[in-house]
């Protein structure tokens, strides 16, 4: 039945990407010619709303920094599309690539190495404006005093150099570097996995409050399944290059449909001395992405495996089954597993 | 002055800190296994000493684990290699304490005495097994060398022994991993060979620093699992050093926080996450991100910065970021400012803090 008046259409997503894959050749021997290949990004698909935030997680060699690297193009993608703002980045060359990157912006995970020592915190907060030709100096500087301030940091520390800084300083001239050119979209790789918990609990307030005030989209990936709760409207797991499950954080959170995401929830060290540490959740350790496993990349430690998914690739489904035929809605709660209803 | 193993309860009576779990009346206690007393150690710097431990005890007892925590700076790194003299000298040096190890001070022990303890009666783990594993010997030729030195084994005998103790800490096909090099190995099964090696030697004390910190959240799982199981079958007492509360919390009989070189709060470990008494302890845990807890509700923060160890404060250390002080009469104020609190109990509670007013509760 159809209702009498469609509810408003939910907002274009800002970042849509469609079976990306990203595979890295793997030479040795005499000739250096081409061994196998390295699947680190394998058909991912996924979109984030405008002002939302997209946490990615997933463990060591899962393929969610590639995916990070790849989707602004740091790295060119092996197939697929990345629509940003209703514009495919996979294809953009020259100009349009650099105005559409323009808006996609990075903070990445070490605040020590991801600072050139030689330069001003002022100067390194200007220097997208100076690659972009935007404003007059004075003008420039007039708007690194502007970010510092967003930041928590106050423009007089614009002279100063990066090792005058601690950790969690620098992580924000990390942030205000990445906000000079008013970005649309933050991709940010493990931001805060490099500072002590005070400090990191002041970075990501403040990473809410840009969103809030700046109206941000947020990719935010990390290993760390209590900060991508925290921050994530939407949670994408990933292994072995494939997004697991996906879904509302509340719903992936609360009723974790694949096998991996409730073993990564329950690896989670919880602060309550009550849960004491008794058994892990899985065994074995993530097999290797040159040669993953058949069917199912998860069935070597999954404890739910069967026959069946030794062969078959599951898709990436709907795990309401009254929803599975709503291929594009946005809300989906989508997990790869044969047996994610039964479970 | 907190003496480290002994405590007043609030019935007056005396109590072993290494009991924390099961308070019991003191009657001629014996000696806990290893006892930390006032230790100091410094850094020499171009600005002169740096206090990075100063004045710190803790004891720990067979089949007990003790929680060391804190943030980067805080002097739980130093405290643990202080333990074995492990100190880079220059520009470190332990300027003061007693490290009571079955009753002798390893403090004042003859270098020539102490290849006896390290590896042997103490095993130490670090984060990163890639600094403890030779690179250029295949993990039989190490694990074998801690078998000859403690025990006098064999080759034949030391490969069975290693053999077995791989399979123990979860290893598949350990007769190919014995013949392997570190780098072929991933992080999560050189963490385990380290355990392993730490093992080996049947040690009576674990010193772990930071042993799952590089891993995955399943790997972890994985050997923090491991280890207390071994810890139940040995007996073994462990101290446990990380930054990462929750670890504590799922390992920890009982933790000691630490801040700017000195134990600001010292508890069993529920006693800790439930009730503490010093505001960096609550702040410390307020400012977790739990589970459930959304971006809606903004995380709570410690404002400020970690004085510096070069000249700390007269005070507590924490008195300039601590939001408590902050709601106190000004002359208790000036109190925290001037006078450096001492690690007391706290009345009422199985807590110690060094704290002039603490959360709950009078200071005795």
């Amino acid at each position: 039945m159809q209702p009498m008046t469609e509810p408003a259409a939910p907002p274009p997503p800002l970042l849509d990407v469609r079976d990306l894959r990203k595979h890295y050749p793997v030479r040795g021997g005499l000739f250096a010619t081409q061994q196998a290949t390295v699947k680190a990004v394998d058909g991912v698909s996924l979109r984030v709303r405008p002002g939302e935030t997209l946490g990615l997680v997933g463990e060591s060699g899962c393929g969610k920094s590639t995916l990070g690297r790849t989707i602004p193009r740091l790295e060119d993608p092996t197939a697929g599309e990345v629509y940003f703002a209703g514009r495919n980045l996979a294809e953009a060359r020259g100009r349009e690539l650099f105005a559409l990157r323009r808006q996609i912006q990075i903070i990445f995970q070490d605040p020590y190495a991801s600072l050139n020592p030689r330069m001003t915190v002022g100067e390194i907060v200007r220097e997208p404006l100076a690659v972009h030709r935007r404003g007059r100096r004075a003008d420039q500087q007039r708007r690194v005093a502007e970010l510092l301030e967003l930041v928590g940091l106050s423009a007089d520390v614009s002279d100063r150099y990066p090792h005058e800084f601690s950790g969690g300083q620098r992580q924000r001239v990390g942030i205000a570097r990445a906000l000079t050119l008013e970005p649309k979209l933050i991709i940010a790789d493990e931001p805060v996995s490099a500072l002590d918990v005070s400090v990191q609990s002041q970075v990501l307030n403040l990473l809410v409050e840009l969103q809030e005030r700046l109206g941000l989209t947020y990719l935010f990936i990390s290993h760390d399944l209590s900060v991508v709760e925290y921050l994530s409207d939407t949670i994408a797991v990933m292994y072995l290059g494939k997004i697991m499950e996906i879904g509302p954080a509340r719903a992936v959170f609360e009723a974790p449909a694949h096998p991996y995401t409730r073993a990564l929830i329950e690896a989670i060290p919880e602060p309550d001395p009550r849960r004491r540490v008794r058994h892990a959740p899985v065994r074995g350790e993530t097999p290797s992405p040159i040669n993953p496993p058949s069917g199912c990349v998860f069935h070597t430690r999954c404890p739910y495996a069967v026959e069946a998914c030794r062969g078959v690739v599951p898709p990436l489904e709907a795990v309401d089954p009254a929803r599975r035929g709503q291929a594009d809605a946005d809300d989906l709660h989508r997990a790869a597993c044969i047996r994610k209803d039964e479970i | 002055m907190f003496q480290g193993h002994s405590l007043k309860t609030a019935a007056g009576r005396h109590v072993s800190m290494t009991r924390f779990g099961a308070p019991m009346p003191r009657r001629d206690p014996p000696l806990p296994l290893l006892e930390v007393q006032d230790l100091e150690v410094a850094f020499a710097t171009d600005a002169g000493p740096l206090r990075a431990v100063d004045g710190v005890s803790f004891a720990v007892d067979r089949n007990r684990t003790l929680g060391l925590v804190g943030e980067s700076g805080c002097g739980k790194s130093v405290s643990a290699l202080a333990v074995l003299r492990l100190i880079p000298n220059p520009p470190g040096r332990i300027t003061a304490g007693r490290v009571l190890w079955k009753e002798r001070d390893l403090l004042r022990l003859p270098a020539r005495q102490l290849p006896a303890i390290r590896g042997a009666e103490i095993a130490m783990i670090f984060q990163d097994p890639m600094t403890s594993l030779n690179p250029v010997f295949t993990i039989e030729q190490q694990l074998g060398e801690v078998l000859r030195i403690r025990f006098g084994q064999g080759r034949r005998q030391a490969r069975a022994r290693a053999r077995e103790m791989l399979a123990t800490v979860g290893i598949a096909d350990p007769d190919r991993r014995l013949q392997n090099y570190p780098h072929e190995l991933s992080g999560g099964m050189k963490q385990r060979i380290m355990i392993a090696m730490a093992l080996l030697a049947e040690p009576d004390l674990l010193i772990a620093d930071e042993p799952t910190t590089a891993l995955d959240v399943t790997i972890q799982a994985q050997i923090l699992a491991l280890i207390r199981e071994l810890q139940q079958r040995t007996g073994m007492a462990m101290v446990l050093i990380t930054h990462d509360l929750g670890v504590v919390a799922g390992v920890c009989d009982e933790v000691a926080v630490m801040y700017a070189g000195r134990i600001v709060e010292h508890a069993p470990s529920a006693a800790i996450f439930e009730n503490s008494q010093h505001p960096y302890t609550r702040g410390l845990l307020a400012s977790i991100p739990r589970k459930g807890r959304r971006k809606e509700s903004r995380l709570a923060t410690i404002e400020g910065v970690v004085p510096s160890l070069l000249e700390p404060p007269p005070g507590c250390r924490f008195a300039e970021r601590c939001p408590r002080r902050r709601e106190l009469p000004e002359a208790d104020q000036r109190r925290c400012r001037q006078v450096d609190p001492e690690l007391l109990p706290v009345a009422g509670t199985p807590n110690a803090a060094a704290c002039h007013y603490p959360c709950s509760g009078e200071r005795r």
